[in-house]
């Protein structure tokens, strides 16, 4: 009942500010996504339509993404270091994907510095790839939290 | 017109192969017969002059002239105007105020403010007036104030125009006044919606019937889209009398200051051209400013070169482009343009125009930082530049950036120091 976990908390016998604290962070992870999703997309839009105002727009949106996944991955990066007697499993791979997600974030924020069409056509190529990024991460470490929550 | 090829750039470094340093100081000039191509990694090339004190020193002149700083503690002195009698106009100003369009301009501006005065916008003229001759400017007043950033500056007959960055307005002017004796009456307004590029550069036509203005583009090249571009990036002719407006010749990025060949009677401008193209792309300039032409911006560069940047691409325009006259070194920033008085004494100086170059920030090895002279001959560039004022960086530190360019009657070179917030006077020793 991984549903019914994350509203109740603590079947994992976890203790619940703990729950709760790993549910945040999930939170947070995931909401870098439909950012990242819309820099994509707005990199498409001004691909096709020449309408500047797209790769300035895409620029904001990866720069949103980027800093809830930089949030993200410093949260990761904590629970690692202060609790390293939970180390499980796959716990490492999700931050892992966050450290990805960051670089690759970075890297397209720099490419969408440039002035118009000198950001193509590494800016939607970086976009897919921060957006895939970040996708895995979210579903490695849902997963996580799901699989602790039915154990 | 052969032996100006001669004096063609020596691109130093770009003919090493493999090497991807910056030429050095002083090689792109004049006339470009090879531009390197576009070059740039993932992040611009970025050194911002550290600001020092002059505590004392001054800029280098040529033997056989001395400098003097003539009014310090000015609010960014921009431009000046020197009036018949010998009065020198300060227009000091800050304008701009563009809105952040992407994360870059918030880490941008920070950064390229350290490299500028923390003085703020006079929004203001002020006159200086040497009256027993001896080189010392004794006085000094406020002839206007609450005007908005005043830079360009031009007299006809007994009005007064300063370009605002909005707005051409006029006062009336008696010789040896001091104080404009009422409020600015405006001539045209001038495009000023973001104003990316504020400047507004004024000279007047030879017979006194327009005024040129020079209007800088909303963008590098075009990101803030092209809606925003309507009437930008062009020198605008102004009827004096009826404030009539007309574009006078287009596609010039940014004409930050212009002049007039006393020679030819023709029309000059210094523009500063795109940035992050890398370090010797694309040169700055000084050219005549021919009626209708096409300078290229922003969908070519130095003639018909495509910058690729700009979408939608438009061919017929790079096919109008232009090639500018005389190139000044990439990114070294010409603010200042004016040209040797007729009668100048001294035979090294005696034809051509005095460009201030406020230097450079998108390149790793600064240039500019210096006024410099183009030699003329018939009323075209003759020669390769001279140095005229130097010393503006000494130990990695920066004490002034030379902006506005004058020559007053006597023979001496008035520059403004944006940084410093000084006005020199570079006169002829006797």
């Amino acid at each position: 009942m991984a549903v019914n976990s994350l509203v109740s908390g603590g079947p994992d016998g976890l203790p619940r500010n703990e729950a709760t604290t790993l549910r945040m962070h999930a939170v947070v992870a995931c909401s870098s996504l439909p950012l990242f999703l819309g820099t994509l997309l707005s990199d498409w839009a001004y691909a096709s339509t020449y309408q500047v105002q797209w790769t300035n727009f895409a620029d904001w949106l990866n720069a949103g993404g980027l800093m809830l996944a930089v949030v993200a991955l410093v949260w990761a990066a904590l629970a690692e270091i202060s609790q390293p007697w939970r180390r499980s499993g796959r716990r490492w791979l999700a931050t892992a994907l966050l450290a990805v997600t960051v670089v690759l974030g970075t890297l397209n924020a720099f490419v969408h510095a440039k002035d118009g069409w000198a950001a193509m056509p590494a800016a939607p190529v970086l976009s897919l790839l921060v957006l895939l990024a970040a996708a895995a991460a979210s579903v490695v470490g849902l997963a996580r939290l799901g699989g602790r929550a039915q154990a | 017109m052969k032996a100006y090829l001669a004096l063609a750039l020596s691109f130093a470094c770009a003919a090493l192969a493999g090497c991807s340093e910056e030429a050095a100081d002083g090689t792109q000039f004049g006339a470009v017969d090879r531009l390197p191509e576009p070059s740039g990694g993932l992040m611009p090339s970025m050194t911002i002059a550290e600001p020092a004190a002059w505590a004392g020193k001054a800029p280098h002149a040529p033997e056989g002239f001395t400098v003097t700083a003539v009014a310090t503690d000015l609010l960014v002195p921009r431009q000046t105007l020197v009036l018949p009698n010998g009065d020198i106009l300060v227009a000091e100003g800050k304008g701009g105020g563009a809105p952040v369009l992407t994360p870059k301009d918030y880490i941008a501006g920070f950064i390229k403010a350290k490299g500028t005065t923390k003085a703020k916008s006079g929004d203001r003229l002020t006159l200086l007036r040497d009256a027993d001759g001896d080189g010392k400017y004794e006085g000094r007043w406020v002839f206007a104030e609450g005007l908005d950033a005043p830079y360009g500056l031009a007299l006809i007959g007994s009005h007064l125009f300063v370009a605002n960055q909005d707005a051409l307005v006029r006062f009336d002017y008696q010789p040896g006044q001091t104080r404009a004796s009422s409020s600015a009456v405006t001539v045209a307004l001038l495009p000023s919606a973001v104003n990316h590029h504020w400047t507004k550069a004024l000279v007047a036509s030879p017979d006194g019937r327009h005024l040129y203005v020079g209007i800088g583009s909303n963008s590098n090249v075009g990101e803030r889209g092209m809606e925003i571009e309507e009437n930008r990036a062009m020198v605008w002719e102004v009827d004096a009398r009826t404030g009539a407006t007309r574009p006078y010749a287009t596609g010039l990025r940014n004409p930050t200051a212009l002049a007039i060949e006393p020679r030819q009677k023709q029309l000059w401008a210094v523009v500063n051209e795109r940035d992050e193209l890398g370090p010797n792309l694309v040169p700055d300039y000084l050219t005549s400013v021919r009626e209708h032409a096409f300078y290229g911006w922003p969908y070519a560069y130095w003639g018909q070169n495509v910058d690729p940047r700009v979408r939608p691409q438009d061919d017929a325009k790079v096919r109008k482009s232009v090639v500018p006259d005389y190139a000044l070194q990439s990114h070294s920033a010409p603010l200042g343009v004016a040209f040797a008085a007729a009668g100048s004494a001294d035979s090294r100086f005696a034809e051509g125009a005095f460009v201030g170059l406020h230097g450079s920030w998108n390149r790793s090895v600064p240039v500019g930082y210096k006024v410099i002279f183009v030699p003329f001959r018939d009323g075209r560039p003759s020669g390769p530049p001279v140095d005229f004022l130097t010393g503006f960086q000494q130990d990695g530190k920066t004490m002034g950036r030379p902006v506005g360019v004058t020559v007053d009657p006597r023979g001496a070179v008035i520059v403004a120091d944006d940084l410093s917030n000084t006005i020199w006077r570079v006169a002829p020793s006797r």
